[in-house]
Protein backbone atom coordinates (compact mmCIF):
# COMPACT_ATOMS: atom_id res chain seq x y z
CA UNK A 1 0.00 0.00 0.00
CA UNK A 2 1.51 3.30 -1.05
CA UNK A 3 1.47 6.22 1.35
CA UNK A 4 -0.22 8.51 -1.15
CA UNK A 5 -3.21 6.24 -1.57
CA UNK A 6 -6.49 8.08 -1.91
CA UNK A 7 -9.91 6.68 -1.18
CA UNK A 8 -13.09 7.70 -2.94
CA UNK A 9 -15.96 8.22 -0.58
CA UNK A 10 -19.50 9.34 -1.31
CA UNK A 11 -21.29 11.28 1.39
CA UNK A 12 -24.89 12.23 0.70
CA UNK A 13 -24.28 11.64 -3.03
CA UNK A 14 -21.27 13.97 -3.08
CA UNK A 15 -18.06 12.15 -3.98
CA UNK A 16 -14.70 13.27 -2.67
CA UNK A 17 -11.24 11.77 -2.69
CA UNK A 18 -9.51 11.72 0.65
CA UNK A 19 -6.26 10.21 1.93
CA UNK A 20 -6.53 6.78 3.50
CA UNK A 21 -7.06 6.92 7.22
CA UNK A 22 -9.33 9.96 7.18
CA UNK A 23 -12.45 9.63 9.27
CA UNK A 24 -15.87 10.04 7.72
CA UNK A 25 -16.40 13.21 9.76
CA UNK A 26 -13.24 14.82 8.44
CA UNK A 27 -14.08 13.79 4.89
CA UNK A 28 -17.49 15.42 5.35
CA UNK A 29 -15.83 18.53 6.71
CA UNK A 30 -13.76 18.71 3.54
CA UNK A 31 -17.02 18.86 1.60
CA UNK A 32 -18.48 21.24 4.15
CA UNK A 33 -21.98 22.61 4.45
CA UNK A 34 -24.94 20.65 5.69
CA UNK A 35 -23.36 17.32 4.83
CA UNK A 36 -21.10 17.60 7.87
CA UNK A 37 -22.42 15.69 10.87
CA UNK A 38 -22.53 17.71 14.08
CA UNK A 39 -19.91 16.83 16.70
CA UNK A 40 -20.13 17.55 20.38
CA UNK A 41 -17.15 15.61 21.69
CA UNK A 42 -14.79 15.23 18.73
CA UNK A 43 -12.13 17.94 18.51
CA UNK A 44 -9.64 17.76 15.68
CA UNK A 45 -6.92 19.44 17.76
CA UNK A 46 -7.19 16.98 20.63
CA UNK A 47 -5.78 13.51 20.25
CA UNK A 48 -8.11 10.71 21.24
CA UNK A 49 -11.24 12.83 21.41
CA UNK A 50 -14.49 11.64 19.93
CA UNK A 51 -16.75 8.63 20.09
CA UNK A 52 -18.59 9.71 23.22
CA UNK A 53 -21.51 11.91 22.38
CA UNK A 54 -22.93 9.92 19.42
CA UNK A 55 -24.31 12.99 17.67
CA UNK A 56 -22.19 12.34 14.60
CA UNK A 57 -23.82 8.97 13.83
CA UNK A 58 -24.11 8.24 10.11
CA UNK A 59 -25.40 5.39 8.03
CA UNK A 60 -22.91 3.51 5.86
CA UNK A 61 -25.00 2.13 3.02
CA UNK A 62 -22.03 0.57 1.22
CA UNK A 63 -19.00 -0.60 3.14
CA UNK A 64 -16.41 -0.40 0.37
CA UNK A 65 -15.77 -1.38 -3.21
CA UNK A 66 -14.50 -4.81 -2.20
CA UNK A 67 -17.17 -5.51 0.37
CA UNK A 68 -20.30 -3.58 -0.63
CA UNK A 69 -22.43 -4.79 2.27
CA UNK A 70 -23.87 -1.92 4.36
CA UNK A 71 -22.74 -1.63 7.96
CA UNK A 72 -25.34 -3.21 10.24
CA UNK A 73 -25.63 -0.29 12.63
CA UNK A 74 -25.20 3.47 12.48
CA UNK A 75 -21.54 4.32 13.08
CA UNK A 76 -19.88 7.24 14.82
CA UNK A 77 -18.37 9.16 11.92
CA UNK A 78 -15.63 10.73 14.04
CA UNK A 79 -14.18 7.28 14.80
CA UNK A 80 -14.80 5.41 11.56
CA UNK A 81 -12.20 5.73 8.81
CA UNK A 82 -13.23 5.76 5.19
CA UNK A 83 -12.79 2.82 2.83
CA UNK A 84 -12.45 2.98 -0.93
CA UNK A 85 -15.85 3.31 -2.55
CA UNK A 86 -17.67 3.80 0.72
CA UNK A 87 -21.11 5.34 0.52
CA UNK A 88 -22.33 7.28 3.54
CA UNK A 89 -25.73 8.74 4.19
CA UNK A 90 -26.04 11.57 6.64
CA UNK A 91 -28.93 13.99 6.17
CA UNK A 92 -30.39 11.89 3.36
CA UNK A 93 -31.05 9.04 5.77
CA UNK A 94 -34.23 9.00 7.85
CA UNK A 95 -32.58 6.59 10.26
CA UNK A 96 -29.75 9.01 11.02
CA UNK A 97 -32.04 11.98 11.61
CA UNK A 98 -34.22 9.88 13.89
CA UNK A 99 -31.23 8.58 15.83
CA UNK A 100 -29.80 12.08 16.17
CA UNK A 101 -33.09 13.29 17.58
CA UNK A 102 -32.90 10.52 20.14
CA UNK A 103 -29.31 11.38 21.01
CA UNK A 104 -30.20 15.03 21.55
CA UNK A 105 -33.08 13.99 23.77
CA UNK A 106 -30.70 11.89 25.84
CA UNK A 107 -28.14 14.68 26.06
CA UNK A 108 -30.85 17.04 27.27
CA UNK A 109 -32.33 14.66 29.85
CA UNK A 110 -30.24 16.06 32.66
CA UNK A 111 -29.42 19.40 31.11
CA UNK A 112 -30.93 22.17 33.23
CA UNK A 113 -31.91 24.31 30.21
CA UNK A 114 -30.93 27.45 32.09
CA UNK A 115 -29.91 29.21 28.89
CA UNK A 116 -31.31 32.56 30.12
CA UNK A 117 -28.66 32.51 32.85
CA UNK A 118 -25.90 30.62 31.08
CA UNK A 119 -23.03 32.66 29.67
CA UNK A 120 -22.52 30.18 26.85
CA UNK A 121 -25.92 30.94 25.34
CA UNK A 122 -25.48 32.25 21.83
CA UNK A 123 -22.34 30.25 21.14
CA UNK A 124 -23.43 26.95 22.66
CA UNK A 125 -23.14 23.89 20.47
CA UNK A 126 -25.86 22.09 22.39
CA UNK A 127 -28.23 24.98 21.68
CA UNK A 128 -27.49 24.76 17.97
CA UNK A 129 -27.82 21.01 18.00
CA UNK A 130 -31.14 20.92 19.81
CA UNK A 131 -32.45 23.76 17.69
CA UNK A 132 -31.71 21.76 14.59
CA UNK A 133 -32.37 18.21 15.69
CA UNK A 134 -34.11 18.25 19.03
CA UNK A 135 -37.71 17.65 20.01
CA UNK A 136 -39.71 20.59 21.31
CA UNK A 137 -40.64 18.93 24.58
CA UNK A 138 -39.20 16.44 27.02
CA UNK A 139 -40.67 13.07 27.90
CA UNK A 140 -38.62 12.79 31.06
CA UNK A 141 -40.74 12.83 34.21
CA UNK A 142 -38.15 12.69 36.97
CA UNK A 143 -36.05 15.32 38.67
CA UNK A 144 -32.97 16.31 36.82
CA UNK A 145 -29.64 15.23 38.25
CA UNK A 146 -27.99 17.93 40.34
CA UNK A 147 -24.54 18.35 41.83
CA UNK A 148 -23.07 20.24 44.68
CA UNK A 149 -21.48 23.36 43.33
CA UNK A 150 -17.72 23.24 43.27
CA UNK A 151 -15.33 26.15 43.16
CA UNK A 152 -12.43 25.39 40.85
CA UNK A 153 -10.55 28.65 41.06
CA UNK A 154 -10.80 32.34 40.41
CA UNK A 155 -10.94 32.23 36.65
CA UNK A 156 -13.07 29.28 35.65
CA UNK A 157 -16.53 28.50 36.91
CA UNK A 158 -17.83 24.96 36.72
CA UNK A 159 -21.51 24.15 36.33
CA UNK A 160 -21.59 20.41 36.48
CA UNK A 161 -25.34 20.22 35.79
CA UNK A 162 -24.76 21.53 32.27
CA UNK A 163 -21.97 19.07 31.44
CA UNK A 164 -22.51 16.43 28.75
CA UNK A 165 -19.33 14.49 29.61
CA UNK A 166 -17.58 15.01 26.29
CA UNK A 167 -14.12 14.68 27.92
CA UNK A 168 -12.74 17.53 25.81
CA UNK A 169 -11.52 19.47 28.84
CA UNK A 170 -9.78 16.38 30.19
CA UNK A 171 -7.89 15.87 26.93
CA UNK A 172 -7.04 19.56 26.81
CA UNK A 173 -5.53 19.46 30.26
CA UNK A 174 -3.66 16.26 29.39
CA UNK A 175 -2.23 17.47 26.13
CA UNK A 176 -1.64 21.15 26.83
CA UNK A 177 -0.53 21.26 30.42
CA UNK A 178 2.10 19.40 32.40
CA UNK A 179 -0.19 18.13 35.07
CA UNK A 180 -3.89 17.50 34.88
CA UNK A 181 -5.73 18.44 38.02
CA UNK A 182 -9.29 17.66 37.02
CA UNK A 183 -11.00 14.63 35.63
CA UNK A 184 -14.16 12.60 35.64
CA UNK A 185 -14.96 11.12 39.03
CA UNK A 186 -17.51 8.36 39.70
CA UNK A 187 -19.45 6.39 37.16
CA UNK A 188 -22.66 6.40 35.18
CA UNK A 189 -25.24 8.87 36.32
CA UNK A 190 -22.94 10.14 39.06
CA UNK A 191 -20.01 10.84 36.77
CA UNK A 192 -18.81 14.38 37.23
CA UNK A 193 -15.99 16.70 36.33
CA UNK A 194 -14.11 17.49 39.49
CA UNK A 195 -10.75 18.27 40.92
CA UNK A 196 -9.33 16.03 43.55
CA UNK A 197 -10.12 17.35 47.03
CA UNK A 198 -11.34 20.73 45.84
CA UNK A 199 -8.07 21.82 44.29
CA UNK A 200 -8.31 24.78 41.99
CA UNK A 201 -7.28 24.59 38.37
CA UNK A 202 -4.04 26.45 38.11
CA UNK A 203 -1.97 26.23 34.99
CA UNK A 204 -0.82 28.61 32.32
CA UNK A 205 -2.96 27.08 29.59
CA UNK A 206 -5.88 25.76 31.59
CA UNK A 207 -8.12 28.61 30.39
CA UNK A 208 -8.48 26.78 27.10
CA UNK A 209 -10.90 24.34 28.68
CA UNK A 210 -13.44 27.19 28.52
CA UNK A 211 -13.10 27.37 24.76
CA UNK A 212 -13.25 23.64 24.14
CA UNK A 213 -16.33 23.12 26.32
CA UNK A 214 -19.24 22.70 23.88
CA UNK A 215 -21.77 23.67 26.56
CA UNK A 216 -21.77 26.11 29.45
CA UNK A 217 -20.21 23.76 31.98
CA UNK A 218 -16.89 25.59 32.01
CA UNK A 219 -17.21 29.34 31.60
CA UNK A 220 -15.06 32.39 32.13
CA UNK A 221 -15.52 33.71 35.65
CA UNK A 222 -14.14 37.12 34.71
CA UNK A 223 -16.95 37.44 32.15
CA UNK A 224 -19.63 35.87 34.31
CA UNK A 225 -22.98 37.66 33.88
CA UNK A 226 -21.22 40.74 32.52
CA UNK A 227 -23.03 40.80 29.22
CA UNK A 228 -24.70 38.56 26.73
CA UNK A 229 -22.48 37.21 24.00
CA UNK A 230 -24.59 38.70 21.23
CA UNK A 231 -24.38 42.21 22.62
CA UNK A 232 -20.60 42.22 22.50
CA UNK A 233 -18.67 42.71 19.31
CA UNK A 234 -16.00 40.17 18.36
CA UNK A 235 -12.74 41.75 17.20
CA UNK A 236 -9.55 39.96 16.16
CA UNK A 237 -6.48 41.23 17.96
CA UNK A 238 -2.96 40.16 18.83
CA UNK A 239 -0.17 41.00 21.20
CA UNK A 240 3.41 39.97 21.84
CA UNK A 241 3.00 37.20 24.34
CA UNK A 242 6.01 35.30 25.65
CA UNK A 243 4.05 32.12 26.35
CA UNK A 244 1.49 31.80 23.55
CA UNK A 245 0.85 33.00 20.02
CA UNK A 246 -1.07 35.99 21.34
CA UNK A 247 -3.66 35.77 18.59
CA UNK A 248 -7.03 36.20 20.21
CA UNK A 249 -10.57 37.39 19.74
CA UNK A 250 -11.72 40.27 21.91
CA UNK A 251 -15.38 40.63 22.77
CA UNK A 252 -15.91 44.34 23.09
CA UNK A 253 -18.62 46.79 23.84
CA UNK A 254 -17.62 50.30 23.02
CA UNK A 255 -14.04 50.65 24.23
CA UNK A 256 -14.41 48.05 26.96
CA UNK A 257 -12.93 44.58 26.50
CA UNK A 258 -15.37 42.25 28.17
CA UNK A 259 -13.88 38.91 27.27
CA UNK A 260 -10.87 37.41 25.55
CA UNK A 261 -11.12 34.05 23.82
CA UNK A 262 -9.11 32.14 21.29
CA UNK A 263 -10.08 32.48 17.65
CA UNK A 264 -12.39 29.75 16.47
CA UNK A 265 -12.76 28.29 13.02
CA UNK A 266 -16.02 27.47 11.30
CA UNK A 267 -16.35 24.19 13.16
CA UNK A 268 -16.19 26.02 16.47
CA UNK A 269 -12.68 24.77 17.19
CA UNK A 270 -9.85 26.84 18.57
CA UNK A 271 -7.31 27.88 15.94
CA UNK A 272 -4.46 28.58 18.33
CA UNK A 273 -4.37 27.99 22.06
CA UNK A 274 -3.91 31.05 24.20
CA UNK A 275 -2.48 31.42 27.68
CA UNK A 276 -4.24 32.46 30.86
CA UNK A 277 -2.42 35.78 30.97
CA UNK A 278 -3.88 36.84 27.62
CA UNK A 279 -7.29 35.47 28.48
CA UNK A 280 -7.87 36.73 31.98
CA UNK A 281 -5.54 39.64 32.64
CA UNK A 282 -5.30 41.70 29.47
CA UNK A 283 -8.65 43.39 29.47
CA UNK A 284 -7.73 46.78 28.18
CA UNK A 285 -7.72 48.05 24.65
CA UNK A 286 -4.17 49.33 25.00
CA UNK A 287 -2.86 45.80 25.63
CA UNK A 288 -3.88 44.73 22.15
CA UNK A 289 -3.22 45.50 18.52
CA UNK A 290 -6.63 45.34 16.93
CA UNK A 291 -6.79 43.79 13.48
CA UNK A 292 -10.46 44.25 12.71
CA UNK A 293 -13.87 42.71 13.29
CA UNK A 294 -14.04 38.92 13.29
CA UNK A 295 -15.97 37.10 10.64
CA UNK A 296 -19.00 35.54 12.23
CA UNK A 297 -21.47 33.40 10.35
CA UNK A 298 -24.40 35.62 9.47
CA UNK A 299 -26.86 33.05 10.75
CA UNK A 300 -25.37 33.31 14.21
CA UNK A 301 -27.12 35.43 16.82
CA UNK A 302 -23.75 37.06 17.48
CA UNK A 303 -23.89 38.84 14.16
CA UNK A 304 -27.23 40.50 14.96
CA UNK A 305 -26.97 44.24 14.68
CA UNK A 306 -23.47 44.05 13.21
CA UNK A 307 -23.77 45.35 9.70
CA UNK A 308 -21.04 45.19 7.11
CA UNK A 309 -20.46 47.41 4.09
CA UNK A 310 -23.09 49.87 5.24
CA UNK A 311 -23.24 53.46 4.15
CA UNK A 312 -24.25 56.04 6.70
CA UNK A 313 -27.30 58.02 5.62
CA UNK A 314 -26.50 61.49 4.38
CA UNK A 315 -27.88 63.92 6.94
CA UNK A 316 -28.84 67.26 5.48
CA UNK A 317 -30.74 68.84 8.36
CA UNK A 318 -27.75 70.89 9.58
CA UNK A 319 -27.28 72.36 6.12
CA UNK A 320 -30.97 73.19 5.78
CA UNK A 321 -31.32 74.97 9.12
CA UNK A 322 -27.77 76.29 9.14
CA UNK A 323 -26.78 74.79 12.52
CA UNK A 324 -26.57 71.48 14.34
CA UNK A 325 -29.98 70.34 15.59
CA UNK A 326 -30.43 70.79 19.33
CA UNK A 327 -29.98 67.61 21.34
CA UNK A 328 -33.18 67.29 23.30
CA UNK A 329 -32.19 64.37 25.50
CA UNK A 330 -28.77 63.06 26.39
CA UNK A 331 -29.56 59.48 27.29
CA UNK A 332 -26.42 59.08 29.41
CA UNK A 333 -27.63 61.76 31.79
CA UNK A 334 -30.83 59.87 32.50
CA UNK A 335 -29.93 56.24 32.03
CA UNK A 336 -28.57 54.03 34.79
CA UNK A 337 -27.26 51.49 32.33
CA UNK A 338 -23.67 51.85 31.09
CA UNK A 339 -22.84 54.38 33.76
CA UNK A 340 -19.45 55.99 33.36
CA UNK A 341 -18.43 55.29 36.96
CA UNK A 342 -19.30 51.58 36.82
CA UNK A 343 -16.98 49.70 34.47
CA UNK A 344 -18.31 46.18 34.43
CA UNK A 345 -15.31 44.93 32.48
CA UNK A 346 -12.97 46.06 35.25
CA UNK A 347 -14.72 44.12 38.02
CA UNK A 348 -12.92 40.86 38.81
CA UNK A 349 -15.85 38.48 38.96
CA UNK A 350 -19.56 38.92 38.32
CA UNK A 351 -21.17 42.19 39.39
CA UNK A 352 -23.11 42.24 42.63
CA UNK A 353 -25.70 44.55 44.09
CA UNK A 354 -23.08 46.68 45.89
CA UNK A 355 -21.13 47.34 42.68
CA UNK A 356 -23.95 49.55 41.47
CA UNK A 357 -24.57 51.31 44.76
CA UNK A 358 -21.54 53.59 44.89
CA UNK A 359 -22.03 57.28 44.08
CA UNK A 360 -25.76 56.97 44.13
CA UNK B 1 -61.76 61.41 -22.35
CA UNK B 2 -62.36 57.79 -21.66
CA UNK B 3 -64.35 57.12 -18.52
CA UNK B 4 -62.52 55.24 -15.81
CA UNK B 5 -65.62 54.02 -13.96
CA UNK B 6 -69.33 53.87 -14.53
CA UNK B 7 -70.03 55.68 -11.28
CA UNK B 8 -70.09 59.25 -12.61
CA UNK B 9 -73.55 60.82 -12.91
CA UNK B 10 -74.45 63.71 -15.14
CA UNK B 11 -75.57 66.77 -13.09
CA UNK B 12 -79.25 67.40 -13.49
CA UNK B 13 -79.61 71.05 -14.64
CA UNK B 14 -83.32 71.00 -15.47
CA UNK B 15 -85.35 73.88 -13.89
CA UNK B 16 -86.76 73.26 -10.39
CA UNK B 17 -90.35 72.11 -9.99
CA UNK B 18 -92.87 74.02 -7.81
CA UNK B 19 -92.40 71.57 -4.92
CA UNK B 20 -88.67 72.17 -4.94
CA UNK B 21 -89.12 75.93 -5.29
CA UNK B 22 -91.04 76.39 -2.02
CA UNK B 23 -88.11 74.70 -0.08
CA UNK B 24 -90.31 73.66 2.88
CA UNK B 25 -90.41 69.92 2.11
CA UNK B 26 -86.64 69.90 1.78
CA UNK B 27 -86.25 71.72 5.13
CA UNK B 28 -88.61 69.27 6.82
CA UNK B 29 -86.62 66.36 5.36
CA UNK B 30 -83.38 67.80 6.67
CA UNK B 31 -84.81 68.42 10.13
CA UNK B 32 -86.07 64.82 10.44
CA UNK B 33 -82.54 63.61 9.87
CA UNK B 34 -81.20 66.04 12.49
CA UNK B 35 -83.86 65.23 15.09
CA UNK B 36 -83.52 61.54 14.33
CA UNK B 37 -79.89 61.65 15.52
CA UNK B 38 -81.01 62.78 19.00
CA UNK B 39 -82.56 59.37 19.56
CA UNK B 40 -79.68 57.39 18.12
CA UNK B 41 -76.89 55.81 20.20
CA UNK B 42 -74.08 58.29 20.88
CA UNK B 43 -70.78 57.63 19.12
CA UNK B 44 -68.72 59.36 21.80
CA UNK B 45 -68.12 58.68 25.49
CA UNK B 46 -67.39 61.33 28.11
CA UNK B 47 -63.80 60.22 28.53
CA UNK B 48 -62.40 60.65 32.01
CA UNK B 49 -65.58 59.34 33.65
CA UNK B 50 -66.29 56.67 31.09
CA UNK B 51 -63.64 54.51 29.46
CA UNK B 52 -63.88 52.32 26.45
CA UNK B 53 -63.02 48.67 27.01
CA UNK B 54 -59.66 47.66 25.54
CA UNK B 55 -59.41 44.97 22.95
CA UNK B 56 -58.10 41.72 24.47
CA UNK B 57 -54.86 42.04 22.50
CA UNK B 58 -54.22 45.62 23.59
CA UNK B 59 -50.58 46.30 24.40
CA UNK B 60 -49.92 49.09 26.84
CA UNK B 61 -47.32 50.03 29.40
CA UNK B 62 -44.80 47.34 30.36
CA UNK B 63 -44.60 45.74 33.76
CA UNK B 64 -41.94 43.51 35.27
CA UNK B 65 -43.52 40.57 36.98
CA UNK B 66 -42.75 38.91 40.29
CA UNK B 67 -43.42 35.31 41.25
CA UNK B 68 -45.80 34.08 43.96
CA UNK B 69 -43.22 34.73 46.65
CA UNK B 70 -42.57 38.25 45.49
CA UNK B 71 -39.21 37.60 43.90
CA UNK B 72 -38.23 39.27 40.65
CA UNK B 73 -38.63 36.93 37.72
CA UNK B 74 -36.28 38.71 35.31
CA UNK B 75 -32.86 37.08 34.92
CA UNK B 76 -31.46 39.65 32.48
CA UNK B 77 -31.14 37.10 29.71
CA UNK B 78 -31.32 39.87 27.15
CA UNK B 79 -33.83 38.20 24.87
CA UNK B 80 -36.29 41.10 25.12
CA UNK B 81 -33.54 43.52 24.16
CA UNK B 82 -32.56 41.22 21.32
CA UNK B 83 -36.13 40.93 20.06
CA UNK B 84 -36.84 44.66 20.40
CA UNK B 85 -37.00 46.17 16.90
CA UNK B 86 -36.70 49.70 18.31
CA UNK B 87 -33.74 48.87 20.58
CA UNK B 88 -35.57 50.42 23.48
CA UNK B 89 -34.54 47.94 26.17
CA UNK B 90 -31.18 47.93 27.94
CA UNK B 91 -30.06 46.06 31.03
CA UNK B 92 -27.16 45.14 33.21
CA UNK B 93 -26.98 41.85 35.03
CA UNK B 94 -25.59 40.95 38.43
CA UNK B 95 -25.09 37.82 40.46
CA UNK B 96 -27.33 37.12 43.42
CA UNK B 97 -25.50 37.17 46.71
CA UNK B 98 -26.21 34.81 49.59
CA UNK B 99 -29.04 36.40 51.56
CA UNK B 100 -30.72 37.90 48.53
CA UNK B 101 -32.69 34.76 47.69
CA UNK B 102 -35.95 36.36 48.77
CA UNK B 103 -35.44 39.18 46.26
CA UNK B 104 -34.47 37.39 43.10
CA UNK B 105 -35.76 34.13 41.72
CA UNK B 106 -32.59 33.01 39.98
CA UNK B 107 -28.86 33.14 40.45
CA UNK B 108 -28.60 36.01 38.00
CA UNK B 109 -30.86 39.03 37.96
CA UNK B 110 -31.24 42.39 36.26
CA UNK B 111 -29.49 44.97 38.40
CA UNK B 112 -30.50 47.63 35.91
CA UNK B 113 -33.38 47.38 33.51
CA UNK B 114 -34.55 50.25 31.41
CA UNK B 115 -37.12 50.79 28.70
CA UNK B 116 -36.92 53.94 26.67
CA UNK B 117 -40.60 54.66 26.08
CA UNK B 118 -39.74 57.28 23.49
CA UNK B 119 -38.34 54.48 21.37
CA UNK B 120 -40.82 51.76 22.27
CA UNK B 121 -43.39 51.00 19.59
CA UNK B 122 -45.46 48.64 21.81
CA UNK B 123 -45.11 45.72 19.44
CA UNK B 124 -45.06 43.19 22.26
CA UNK B 125 -42.07 41.24 20.97
CA UNK B 126 -40.37 41.53 24.37
CA UNK B 127 -43.32 39.85 26.03
CA UNK B 128 -43.22 37.10 23.46
CA UNK B 129 -39.46 36.58 23.75
CA UNK B 130 -39.36 36.43 27.56
CA UNK B 131 -38.55 32.87 28.69
CA UNK B 132 -39.24 33.66 32.34
CA UNK B 133 -42.70 35.29 32.07
CA UNK B 134 -41.15 38.45 33.47
CA UNK B 135 -42.09 41.24 31.11
CA UNK B 136 -45.72 41.86 30.23
CA UNK B 137 -47.52 44.61 28.38
CA UNK B 138 -50.38 45.71 30.60
CA UNK B 139 -53.72 47.30 29.73
CA UNK B 140 -52.60 50.72 30.88
CA UNK B 141 -52.06 53.60 28.51
CA UNK B 142 -48.66 55.17 28.84
CA UNK B 143 -48.96 58.40 30.80
CA UNK B 144 -47.99 61.58 29.02
CA UNK B 145 -45.48 64.02 30.41
CA UNK B 146 -43.75 67.30 29.68
CA UNK B 147 -40.12 66.18 29.94
CA UNK B 148 -38.30 63.63 27.86
CA UNK B 149 -36.39 62.35 30.91
CA UNK B 150 -39.56 60.96 32.42
CA UNK B 151 -39.98 58.55 29.55
CA UNK B 152 -36.91 56.53 30.51
CA UNK B 153 -38.56 53.89 32.66
CA UNK B 154 -36.21 52.29 35.19
CA UNK B 155 -36.64 48.96 36.90
CA UNK B 156 -38.34 50.58 39.90
CA UNK B 157 -40.96 52.11 37.61
CA UNK B 158 -41.66 48.86 35.84
CA UNK B 159 -41.70 46.35 38.72
CA UNK B 160 -45.10 45.46 40.11
CA UNK B 161 -45.53 45.98 43.85
CA UNK B 162 -44.43 43.07 46.01
CA UNK B 163 -47.54 41.06 46.94
CA UNK B 164 -45.90 39.91 50.19
CA UNK B 165 -45.51 43.42 51.57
Amino acid sequence: MSEQQNFKVTIDNITIEVPAGTTILNAARMIGGEVTPPAMCYYSKLEGSGGKCRTCLVEVSKGSEKDPRPMPKLVASCRTTVMDGMEVKNITSEKVLDARKGVVEMLLINHPLDCPICDQAGECHLQDLSYEHGASGTRYEFDRRTFEKEDIGDYISLHMTRCILCYRCVYTADQLTNKREHGILDRGDHAEISTLLGKSLDNEFIGNVIDVCPVGALTDKTFRFKNRVWFTKPVDAHRDCPTCSGKVRLWMRGDEVFRVTARKDKWGEVEEWICNDCRFHKKETKDWVIEGPSKIDRHSVISQGHYVNTEKPHVLIDKVIGKQPKLLLDIHKVSDVNRRDVDLSKIEGPAHSDDFKKNQ
Amino acid sequence: MEKLTNKSVQVDRSPMTFGEKIYLPAIAKGLTITIGHIFKKKATVSYPEQKRPFSPVFRGLHILNRDEEGRERCTACGLCALACPAEAITMEAAERKPGEEHLYREEKYAAKYEINMLRCIFCGYCEEACPKDAVYLSETLMPTNFTRESFIYKKEDLLIPNPKK
